[in-house]
């Protein structure tokens, strides 16, 4: 059994970590090295970075941010926001990133999802679903839930895993921001369609959070207000979590 | 201290050079034969398929400068597909003959084993000299593990209730399965017990 993972996100804008609600209101909150730092000192197991800003002309703003957090950082991350072909992706990858999401991109054109693992290996491509509650069930959304796409959250996932996703970073719209936790029937469904690993994201501020989406069947708890704001650490969720049974990475210098 | 990196062309030299820079290490990136051969201290890093990495060995006489550093007491460390290279035989994709410092083989992870086996997982030591080795997490990214002799086994990992090779030494060559340059703490004090070894 691998450890469930716990991953701090950072939204990244113009070379800067920010703070939002879902785009909204965006407040600058400092450095992505010293961010990427500290989480990795805490005993984060991974990192995801997403581009948020204005796609310039299609120019990639995160390339340098990916290069200097590549230095530092020796625990594994992922980037995302803005990737559109198979050339931004590696580009990512060369910079220094292990993984790439991918999530409008792939709406649009799931063939993109092929191309990725044929080219960089399915363990480098996790594909970003956002993720909102209907009278049917889940339905994808972009844009940071403001465009529906018609697409049934539990077919695009099995649709995306047989492409060559391989994980999946799965966010409750529904739930980002509101501090209630993750929407847990959402990862448990996502759990029986699929069998690549899950990043459960949206709504968890709580160890109980984190739990139930462990229980619920996600591989890993996505955050970033928690941490960034000091509402607890990563080595303080993760001693909450070991304590309930749940197999976390741990290392004596986060005790 | 100098730590010569061999450039393979398959993925994640850059990590691994930063890895050793961090520790304080001097570290050169060689991709010539002449070079690979008067090197003390060698590293070998690899991602991805095996049969292209193969290849890369066998052109331009890399691999034979990598006997012959070795016969005159060089250290080698094999990381991930570097680690695989090491040994007899490897079945991906067809069988191919390896570099032969480890008997055995590498094979596929058993049916029943998701795959690629991805994350951190657990490292059991089986062997002695590296303490980091004893109960900490490392980053694993494979689908393929080698079966070395029990006597040259460092190190293994579970992974779906299956034990496989984690680690492998045999006298100055070490192989690891798992990727020191992307484990934290655990892999930086790995890579500091190499260096330690093989000063």
């Amino acid at each position: 059994m691998g450890a469930f993972r716990i991953i701090p996100c950072l939204d990244v804008d113009q070379g800067n970590v920010v703070k939002g609600v879902r785009f909204q209101d965006l407040r600058t909150m400092g450095d992505p090295v010293a961010f990427a730092s500290r989480y990795r000192d805490e005993g984060a197991d991974e990192l995801v970075f997403l581009d948020i800003s204005a796609t310039v002309e299609g120019r990639n703003t995160l390339l340098p941010v990916v290069r200097q957090v590549a230095e530092v950082l020796d625990i594994p991350f992922c980037v995302g926001g803005g990737v559109r072909t198979v050339e931004d992706a590696r580009q990512l990858l060369a910079a220094g990133a292990d993984k790439v999401a991918v999530n409008s991109a792939a709406v649009a054109n799931p063939e993109l999802l092929a191309e990725l693992a044929a080219l960089l290996g399915s363990q480098s491509v996790v594909l970003a679903v956002d993720a909102r509650r209907t009278s049917w069930g889940w339905e994808v959304v972009t844009h940071g839930g403001r465009v529906g796409t018609g697409r049934d959250v539990l077919s695009w996932v099995r649709e995306g895993a047989k492409r060559g996703a391989g994980e999946l970073l799965l966010t409750s719209v529904d739930r980002d921001g509101t501090g209630q936790g993750f929407d847990v029937e959402l990862v448990a469904a996502v759990r029986h369609a699929v069998s690549v690993p899950i990043v459960a994201s949206g709504g968890g501020t709580s160890p109980e959070h984190f739990f139930l989406a462990y229980a619920a069947g996600a591989d890993a708890g996505l955050a970033a207000s928690i941490f960034h704001e000091g509402q607890t650490t990563v080595g303080a969720l993760k001693r909450t979590l070991a304590a309930r049974g749940v197999p976390v990475r741990w290392e004596e210098a986060w005790g | 201290m100098t730590v010569t990196v061999v450039d393979l062309g398959v993925g994640n030299v850059p990590n691994v050079v930063r890895a050793f820079r961090r520790l304080g290490t001097t570290v050169e990136v060689v991709a010539q034969a002449e070079d690979v051969a008067v090197a003390r201290r060698l590293v070998l890093p690899g991602v991805g398929a095996a049969p292209p990495a193969l290849e890369r060995l066998r052109k331009d006489g890399v691999e034979e400068a990598l006997r012959e550093a070795v016969a005159n007491g060089a250290w080698l460390l094999g990381i991930c597909l570097g680690h695989q290279l090491l040994f007899e035989e490897l079945t991906e994709f067809g069988l191919h003959r390896g570099l032969g410092f480890l008997p055995g083989v590498v094979a596929p992870l058993p049916s029943g084993v998701r795959v690629p086996h991805m994350g951190w997982a657990k490292v059991e030591a089986t062997g002695a000299g590296f303490g980091s080795l004893h109960g900490r997490w490392f980053y694993f990214v494979h689908s393929y593990a080698a079966q070395p002799a029990a006597e040259h086994l460092l190190g293994v990992v579970t992974h779906d209730r299956v034990s496989f090779c984690a680690a492998a030494r045999r006298g100055r060559v070490v192989g690891v399965q798992f990727h020191p340059e992307k484990s934290g703490e655990a892999g930086a004090q790995f890579l500091r017990e190499f260096l330690e070894l093989s000063s």
